[in-house]
């Protein structure tokens, strides 16, 4: 998977399904969970096959997870910040979060 | 930070991306005097080339590469010009009367723009094998940007896959930053040179001639390279090994990321929403914006600059951008003095010259464009190979109808992933061409919003009674 | 195609053309259908896919008991369509709502549908008007804008699109020639046949069905029939996937058995296929966040206008020509809730060559004349 380069910004703690994870100030939520080698941030809404950040550049959608209560939101363009709680995205969207 | 609230309802010039092209775009017509905005959806400019440009955490320079550090000078200039560069910005809405509609931290607003360039870049092609679902694939692009952006290098296990330059440019990045590849399988059909070779005089003169050897070298030295005309990706939960086979004999790769990529294509969808005319190109197997020699589109008032415009790399993007630029602003400021075209106009065909023959020889095979079977055509609503062939050969002869029968294209990534499978496989299907077939017909908005964001948009008495009767 | 004769060509592919050529193929019939290509404008891939009762029937009595005749027909059509091809159409028939937002809108309601059941031979079909506590206990996320609406029973909805997919496949199926961009350019009644002239070529059949929406305006006088029409645009907001959440449709919004949440239901003059009225998609957003404001965070995926296929009236045309024996018109608005009617009621009398009138007469274009004369 993954490694950081020594150069790599602070760190930003986030929670990733409740558990702590430590993000680097700069990454997005998609490149914090594959830097945190998680597998993958969703299930699809058609077969329940998992998908995990495919292009980093917004335009495949598959990292698409719950972003502090918010779903459907593009792992890939958001910037983490301290304190984010980060949820992986099962199926279908829950209206009303 | 500028807040969706506080952007003015109009401004003469609208450029949409911030990588070279909107970057050069936006520092010419701002020098100028126009009042210019640049929305990029990214949390910084560069765009995908010169990504995270001015904030990238890796300092060493020789990792990436000078040409990557060009893009601080465009970032700098265009910084210091006066336009507004709001990034974050995602616009989702682009229509005939250039209204432009974005979306920034959560909110809506509509904007009315006396001229638009579009430089929204370019995006990977679609590389359909079995199995590319599967978490652990990715594309080389990827890879790409997670080391320029947040200085992630791939470690152990890893096997890039397809053919072009910025495979072979992310293998040097990599082997460079200290990341590890296992092998490198390349999928270019041999034959490819039978064509390219008439453009190769053309390609010895170009910039791009000494530095593709160079790189040819750098990575070949050091990573184990396999030729290939089939690959899967296999696993369950997550991918765990590699099959591939050239000319029938059968290897097999355990990996934990399997890094694919078969060169770019232009990244059409606020273009073609926006109702701006495409054509076919045969040589780069995609669709591309009907242009004049000002990057005009058929939209008026709209130009479609950079990698957009047509593949042509970073260098000639900011040239294509500064164009534009120039045409809207004398569309726009008669009286505002500008950078005579001609200079400009020379350094990109210099830039183009080579292009043909990198097109013709990195042109993807049409096994790797094609697929077949269960593979999976569109990732969003899980539409196979199978499902799109037999639909075809139902009657079926137009993407936008094979949409409504299938769902493909109906996902969030609006077909980006899927379109220009889709047409092939109904051309190949109902044997025609891709041109003949067409591309599905995109609407707003070209990325989501959501439902409260559009509630909140001006309401005209009309346009309430359209709805409430 | 040349020498090839058909027993009836169906002429338009969309949702009525293809239940009216599946009818036809059940009776035995030899049967073409002649489309547009992958650009037509096509209200069967712009549609809102209910099969609606409520609201039916105000202005022509007799259109209440056709649609609910259809209404009924519906589940047995779509076993039948899942027989031959396996694939569900997911239509139900839960009952279904016309939200009000202001008790201004309520009381429209209610008038019209006084007015509706005000009408002499009309059918009674038992909708009710709900205050906002009895329609919460069917729609329990409705916000506290919502101040009650109207609830029939009959109404219902079906996934259209797949719909689509699967009349066109149960086409295949039964051998039924489908020629995709063979748009009809001239149609001529000769030696007993008719000739339908079109860009590949001439296609002859001895019957003619006109199922070509708004383009049979255009053909209909060809046969010596008439089909006045009136288009107009209308404009939808589609949103991403969804767990369920409503288990009823309303007339402006409902889930599809697939997530996602259309909401719509505009009318503008515009017959501007490509154009798309922002202001319009923001109303319709609006008004689905004050109906359901669980709503508000969902992400909309995909906005889009269609023409609506409208007759000058509103009202279907089923016509015999008197001048061209053989040559019918089957043309309406609501091509997904008569869809059974299509299949299973129309396409038999045209396989028998002639409409039944104690069921259609109602529905025949000599109707505009008797109102100019009056």
């Amino acid at each position: 998977m993954f490694k950081r380069l020594a150069d790599s910004g602070p760190a930003i703690a986030i929670t990733v399904d409740g558990k702590k994870v430590t993000a680097r100030a700069g990454d997005t939520v998609a490149a914090a969970l594959l830097a945190a080698g998680i597998d993958h941030c969703r299930t699809t809404p058609v077969t329940g096959a998992p998908r995990a950040p495919y292009c980093l550049m917004g335009v495949c959608f598959d990292c698409l997870v719950t972003v502090d209560g918010v779903g459907s939101r593009q792992g890939c363009l958001i910037p983490v910040h301290d304190g984010m709680k980060v949820e992986t995205q099962l199926g279908r969207r829950e209206a009303g979060r | 930070m500028i807040a969706a609230a506080d952007l003015a309802s109009s401004c003469d010039l609208v450029v949409i991306g911030g990588g070279p092209a909107g970057l050069a775009a936006a520092a010419l017509a701002a020098r100028a005097g126009v009042s210019t905005v640049l929305f990029d959806e990214n949390p910084g400019v560069g765009g995908q080339i010169y990504r995270a440009i001015t904030s990238t955490p890796v300092s060493d320079r020789a990792i990436l590469g000078e040409d990557y550090w060009d893009g601080a000078a465009l970032a700098a200039e265009a910084k210091a010009s006066g336009a507004l560069i709001v990034n974050g910005a995602t616009v989702w809405s682009l229509d005939r009367q250039r209204l432009v509609g974005v979306s920034l931290g959560g909110k809506a607003r509509l904007i009315e723009a006396g001229r638009v360039i579009i430089a929204t870049g370019s995006q990977e092609r679609p590389f359909p094998i079995p199995g590319w679902t599967l978490p652990g694939v990715m594309t080389a692009g990827a890879a790409q940007t997670a080391l320029k952006a947040h200085g992630l290098v791939v470690g152990a296990r890893t096997v890039l896959a397809g053919g072009g330059p910025l495979l072979w440019l992310l293998a040097a990045q990599t082997l460079r930053a200290g990341g590890t590849i296992d092998a490198i399988l390349d999928t270019t059909p041999r034959r490819n040179w039978l064509q390219a070779i008439l453009h190769l005089p053309d390609f010895a003169l170009s910039p791009y001639f000494a530095k593709g050897l160079a790189l040819l070298r750098e990575v070949r030295g050091r990573v184990r390279v396999h030729r290939a005309d089939r690959i899967e990706a296999v696993g369950t939960d997550r991918v765990r090994e590699v099959v591939f086979s050239s000319g029938g004999r059968e290897q097999r790769l355990p990996v934990d990321l399997l890094l694919l990529h078969q060169g770019v294509v232009p990244n059409v969808n606020l273009a073609n929403a926006a109702g701006v005319a495409h054509v076919w190109n045969d040589r780069q197997l995609c669709f591309v914006p009907v242009l004049d020699a000002d990057f005009g589109s058929s939209a008026p008032g709209i130009a479609v600059a950079g990698d957009g415009a047509g593949i042509a790399g970073g260098t000639a993007a900011a040239e294509r951008g500064r164009i534009a630029a120039i045409a809207a602003v004398r569309a726009l400021k008669p009286e505002a003095v500008v950078p005579d075209t001609q200079a400009i106009r020379q350094s990109l065909q210099r830039e183009e010259m080579g292009r043909a023959f990198l097109d013709w020889l990195n042109r993807p095979a049409d096994s790797f464009r094609q697929p077949v079977g269960d593979t999976i055509a569109c990732r969003c609503e899980e539409v196979t190979a199978k499902q799109v062939r037999d639909t075809a050969n139902m009657g079926c002869e137009g993407p936008n109808q094979m949409k409504a029968f299938l769902r493909c294209g109906m996902g969030p990534c609006q077909g980006r992933l899927c379109g220009l499978t889709i047409t092939e496989l109904i051309a190949a299907e109902r044997k025609t061409s891709p041109e003949e077939v067409g591309y599905y017909r995109l609407r707003p908005p070209v990325k989501p919003i959501t439902l409260a964001e559009l509630a909140s948009l001006p309401i005209s008495e009309a346009e309430r009674k359209a709805v409430e009767r | 195609m040349a020498g090839d004769e058909f027993d009836v060509a169906v002429v338009g592919g969309g949702l009525v053309g293809v239940a009216t050529a599946w009818g036809l193929a059940r009776e035995g019939c030899k049967v073409v259908v002649l489309d547009e290509g992958d650009r037509a404008v096509r209200a069967s891939r712009g549609n809102f896919a209910l099969v609606w009762v409520q609201s039916k029937g105000l202005g022509l009595a007799p259109y209440a008991g056709w649609t609910i005749r259809s209404s009924n027909a519906w589940r047995g059509f779509s076993d039948l369509l899942k027989q031959e091809t396996g694939l569900d159409v997911s239509f139900q028939r839960p009952g279904g709502f016309h939200l009000c937002l202001s008790e201004k809108e309520l009381e429209t309601r209610a008038n019209n549908l006084r007015r509706l059941h005000n009408q002499p031979g009309i059918v009674d079909y038992k909708t009710e008007i709900l205050d906002h506590d009895q329609v919460r206990k069917m729609l329990p996320d409705i916000g506290p804008e919502g101040v009650g609406g109207s609830f029939c029973p009959l109404d219902g909805h079906v996934n259209s699109l797949r719909l689509f997919r699967t009349l066109h496949a149960a086409l295949n199926e039964r051998g039924v020639t489908y020629l995709p961009s063979h748009r009809v350019e001239t149609i001529t009644r000769e030696a007993g046949e008719f000739r339908l002239a079109t860009p590949h070529g001439e296609i002859r059949a001895s019957k003619v069905a006109l199922a070509a929406g708004n383009a049979n305006m255009r053909l209909a006088p060809m046969v010596g029939l008439e089909a006045p029409m009136k288009p107009e645009r209308g404009q939808i907001v589609v949103t991403e996937r969804l767990r369920p959440f409503l288990n009823h449709p309303v007339v402006t919004l409902r889930q599809t058995d697939e997530g996602t949440v259309m909401i719509g239901d505009s009318k503008e003059e515009s017959i501007d296929p490509s154009g798309l009225t922002i202001g319009v998609s923001a109303t319709e957003a609006e008004r689905a966040v004050r109906q359901f404001p669980l709503l508000a965070n969902v992400n909309v995926v995909r906005t889009w206008s269609a023409i609506r296929v409208m007759t000058q009236d509103g009202f279907p045309i089923y016509d015999e020509s008197q001048t061209h024996p053989g040559a019918f018109t089957v043309c309406c608005h609501s091509g997904v809730t008569l869809a059974a009617n299509h299949a299973l009621t129309i396409a038999p009398m045209i396989a028998r060559g002639a409409l039944d009138a104690s069921l259609v007469a109602p529905f025949s274009a000599r109707r505009f004349h008797v109102q100019e004369a009056g």
